[in-house]
């Protein structure tokens, strides 16, 4: 069923380049009424358009998320002050100037969720997959254009219902981003599991639909729309990334949405598919008996898991091409590169309980994921090196996406290793649900992503408005989020020694914890410089948008890829004429006497060594 | 007026940078991109250089200087164990850590561009690639391998001689329940709790009459104790950090964790050299607002004194006998039952 309809839509696609120069002609001539400002700018069907959108939408809830994590930063630091500013800023969810408890469990809730799902889901996967897939393998636009609008306005949509939830009075989703029952199905155990919980559950069914439709259009553009001499292993590795992350994700959200359905329905319908011989408010709940939110748990982190690759693998790719671009070389090890991610998602599947090992779950079944879960360290290692061998002997140029691609294998390596401790399901007794994890995964997961994502604005931002981004500002901007990083989350790895829970609203009602104070402040600090100095690339970003300095080649970075045989500012269609052929590997970088690059529509010259096919 | 005076100056630095960095922009549209590159270059690839270094002694200072703040050894014997596994897996991983790192940023550094720099087409080597994951294979392996061997210890059966105490984690603190004299735990149902029964002991079990709740936890030095670990409304989880046990909560399934205590409170105070520690019970699972405050305190001493401990609490069938009476008509059967029996 499924294949038929793609191969209708490759057909389609086909028809619809016959047909392209002469609707180009008629644009020009003003004789096309179909381009109004809200086809172009709004309901777009324009791949580069959609693109755009998820990446001010995006940047939006970066600034939304990272603004949470300040606030809560600012009473984990400053535990015993009052600021008359969060009064003002969040009213009665911080009486006197000090964040209530509860609402301190929404920010962190809000924080996980906006951050994990909308910034480095939609933001990033949304934002590349659309810019560079029809760009870089070669096609007019999305296998289908519409289907690409909906799942942006679905998006849209998720985004409007989560944050409408911190409109309501009992606040928002509260029961940490994982939402594990029954604190999330209990309006009785903590406010924000009443409206808050619903909004949060009907967003990301939202999210999912969105997520599912922008996955589905991802694959079936990337298999059927290729262009002539675009085989698989020509491809770019953004490329690859994308496409198994859209894989990961139409075969691990669909999970998370029937969590989430079980979820609604022992929240209104009164099943108990997740509770359990439950007391609460004076009153034991018989009727809802006999379900397991371990059951949760599991399906939860189905998706959970593979999410983590979901948010991981399209920076992955992003740092590839731009580390091969900016060191002049071709990326080490390109089919090893394509063979770890398909080991490192294939792998994602199968190690979801390492999320688990004491939540009561039997410790046999731990011991397989605790296997599993250190195999998959073996292809994330291999990138590494293979990153590594990428610009050993290159010719490096720094740029600020360049910067952020080593920053990015930096703190991979970084907060990868750590992940060892706590995949050992021995060690994990110790340190989980410490500061440790909390370190470990907004090092390898969240830093990291974000530098993926930069490293991938910064880069591409020409091809997007034409025009350069300021570097000046983009190396302030580097340094201070590299260093900042670092000393935001290393410090907190100490912390997760010292044994510190998460999701505390204070650590000073423990004698064990109460010394971690002088840390907290150091770390609050740290990530409140941080965040406002996010403001460097927001300016930047909006400021070069119209008044940057003017891209006058059509290939600034002297790259090889299909997108910069496009115009400078491509129409929607991306060619003028005919779509480039392809001839060689995307990787051949000072492949003549050390110098020069030969772009994929280059021929082969006779005698010329091929690499791949 | 210092918020609006600091915020002022927030704003006026941004601008400044802000105007450097415009201006900068000219002059790189005077020199043309790629001079200013070349004259960008030295001084990113020397910060590199700097970075790399800093970075790496800032981790290891670091590490040693908060080396007091860490968990101190640990007062069980399983735990042991456990920093052992970490300890190896800090050796691992420190030492990749290491090697890349510095091959990183040293890299960065030698191969910047610069007059007579030539990248090197090299797109790939089946031999090295072929090592470089078997060897990362083999330590996996012996982190795996070490890691179940300790972890099959920890989670196997509890011996025979092991106290039973029962945890019951409820918002927003634990109730710990020891079995009195005959050594086993009454019957509990949870439609029975109240507020003066407050796990839902069926007392209808005698089993249940010499069940003691004491309002903190005791466990005696070199005794294997297994713990049943309960929760009577959300998820909560069974944290001690001193004795590396951490296991979850879940309402209606009970979960068990057995350890030994190695050293007594006394002990504990000589090596963390402080007359006043004290062992504590978290909460290390998000259970609502008052999470961060669940704890309770926790003693571990000689046999002797255990039983000197426990001798002197009553049991709580007897603390909530005096009361029936007031208890709600919802137990007046059992009541009733029990009183027949007598």
């Amino acid at each position: 069923m499924s294949s038929t309809a793609t191969h209708h839509v490759s057909e389609e696609a086909i028809y619809h380049e016959a047909e392209w120069h002469e609707h180009h002609h008629e644009e020009h001539n003003g004789h096309d009424h179909k381009d109004t400002f809200f086809s172009t700018y709004i309901f777009s069907q324009d791949h580069k358009m959609i693109a755009k959108q998820f990446l001010f939408t995006g940047i939006i809830w970066a600034v939304i998320g990272g603004l949470m994590s300040a606030l809560f930063r600012i009473q984990l630091g400053y535990p015993d002050e009052h600021f008359g500013f969060l009064h003002s800023l969040l009213g009665n969810f911080a009486p006197d100037g000090k964040i209530d408890p509860q609402y301190y469990l929404a920010l962190v809730t809000m924080h996980g969720t906006i951050m994990v799902f909308f910034v480095l889901t939609g933001g990033l996967s949304g934002t590349f997959s659309n810019f560079l897939i029809p760009l870089q393998i070669g096609a007019r636009d999305m296998a289908s254009g519409f289907l690409n609008m909906l799942s942006y306005w679905i998006f849209v949509i998720s985004s409007i219902v989560m944050f409408s939830s911190y409109f309501v009075q009992s606040g928002p989703a509260s029961a940490g981003w994982t939402v594990y029952p029954p604190l999330s199905a209990l309006p009785e155990a903590i406010k924000g599991s009443g409206t808050g919980q619903s909004l949060w559950l009907i967003s990301i069914a939202l999210f999912i639909a969105s997520a599912l439709l922008g996955g589905l259009n991802y694959v079936a553009t990337i298999i059927n729309l290729r262009t002539k001499g675009m085989s698989m292993t020509r491809l770019p590795l953004t490329i690859w990334s994308f496409l198994l992350t859209a894989i990961l994700g139409i075969l691990s959200f669909p999970v998370l949405l029937s969590a989430a359905l079980l979820l609604i329905f022992d929240r209104s319908l009164g099943t108990s598919f997740y509770l359990n011989e439950i007391y609460i408010n004076g009153h034991a709940m018989v009727e809802q008996t006999g379900g397991s939110s371990i059951l949760y748990q599991h399906l939860f982190w189905f998706l959970g898991h593979p999410e983590v690759y979901i948010v991981i693998l399209p920076a992955m790719g992003l740092v590839s091409e731009v580390l091969s671009v900016s060191s002049r070389k071709p990326i080490f090890g390109y089919k090893a590169m394509i063979g770890s991610m398909l080991a490192i998602g294939g792998l994602s599947f199968i190690v979801w309980a390492h999320h688990m090992f004491v939540s009561g779950m039997n410790p046999f079944v731990g011991s397989i994921f605790v296997v599993l879960t250190l195999i998959i360290a073996v292809p994330s290692a291999v990138k590494v090196f293979n990153w590594i061998a990428t610009i050993w002997r290159g010719s490096i140029r720094f740029t600020p996406a360049s910067m952020f691609a080593i920053g990015f294998v930096s703190l991979f390596i970084s907060g990868g290793l750590t992940g060892l401790f706590l995949g050992n399901s021995t060690v994990d007794i110790e340190l989980t649900k410490t500061y440790f994890v909390v370190a470990h995964f907004h090092i390898v997961m969240g830093v990291a992503a974000f530098f993926g994502l930069f490293a991938g604005v910064y880069h591409w931002f020409p091809k997007m408005y034409g025009r350069y981004m300021n570097n000046t500002l983009g190396y302030i901007h580097f340094w201070v989020t590299f260093i900042g990083s670092y000393l935001i989350f290393w410090p907190m790895h100490y912390q997760g020694m010292a044994g510190l829970p998460r999701w505390f609203y204070t650590h000073n009602s423990y004698e064990t914890f109460n010394h971690m104070g002088d840390l907290s402040k150091f770390i609050s600090t740290m990530a409140i410089i941080v965040f406002i100095m996010q403001v460097f690339f927001i300016i930047n970003f909006f400021y070069s948008m119209y008044k940057g300095r003017k891209v006058k080649e059509m290939n600034p970075w002297e790259a090889t890829t299909l997108e910069w045989t496009t115009p400078i500012e491509p129409m929607h269609g991306n060619w003028p004429g005919a779509i480039p052929t392809v001839y060689r590997w995307p990787y051949d970088y000072s492949k003549e006497n050390g110098e020069g690059f030969i772009p994929q529509t280059e021929p082969m010259k006779p005698g010329e060594q091929v690499l791949h096919h | 007026m210092t918020t609006i005076l600091i915020v002022g100056i927030v704003i006026l630095l941004i601008s400044v940078v802000f105007q450097v960095s415009k201006t900068s922009e000219m002059v790189t549209i005077l020199k043309g991109a790629a001079q200013s590159r070349k004259d960008a270059t030295k001084i990113i690839a020397l910060m590199f250089l700097f970075f790399g270094p800093i970075f790496l002694i800032g981790c290891f200072w670091s590490a040693v200087h908060f080396k007091d703040a860490f968990l101190p050894e640990s007062a069980s014997v399983h735990g042991v164990w456990i920093d052992n596994v970490f300890n190896i897996t800090l050796i691992v991983t420190g030492l990749v850590f290491v090697l890349t790192q510095v091959g990183l940023f040293l890299f960065v550094y030698l191969y910047r561009e610069r007059e007579g720099q030539k990248a090197l087409y090299y797109p790939e080597n089946s031999k090295l690639e072929m090592w470089w994951t078997i060897i990362p294979a083999i330590f996996m392996t012996v982190l795996v391998v070490t890691g179940l061997f300790y972890w099959f210890k920890i989670t196997g059966p509890a011996p025979k001689e092991a106290m039973i105490i029962e945890v019951t984690g409820k918002q927003f603190n634990w109730i710990a329940r020891y079995p009195g004299t005959d050594g086993k735990l009454g019957y509990k149902n949870f439609t029975l709790i109240n507020d003066n029964n407050i796990i839902g002991m069926d007392t209808t079990d005698e089993a249940s009459h010499d069940d003691i709740i004491p309002t903190d936890l005791h466990f005696v030095v070199g005794k294997p104790v297994k713990i049943i670990i309960n929760s009577r409304d959300v998820m909560h989880n069974f944290d001690l950090p001193h004795f590396r046990v951490k296991l979850d909560a879940v309402p209606g399934i009970p979960t068990t964790f057995w350890f030994t205590p190695k050293y007594t409170t006394e002990q504990m105070r000589e090596i963390v050299k402080n007359p006043k520690f004290n062992y504590e019970l978290a909460c290390a699972q998000i259970c609502g607002q008052s999470h961060y405050a669940m704890k309770m305190a926790v003693k571990v001493e000689t046999q002797e004194e255990f039983d000197k401990w426990i001798k002197g609490q009553s049991s709580y069938y007897q603390t909530i006998r005096p009361a029936a009476p007031a208890i709600a008509e919802a137990n007046a059967t059992n009541d009733e039952k029990t009183e027949e029996k007598k």
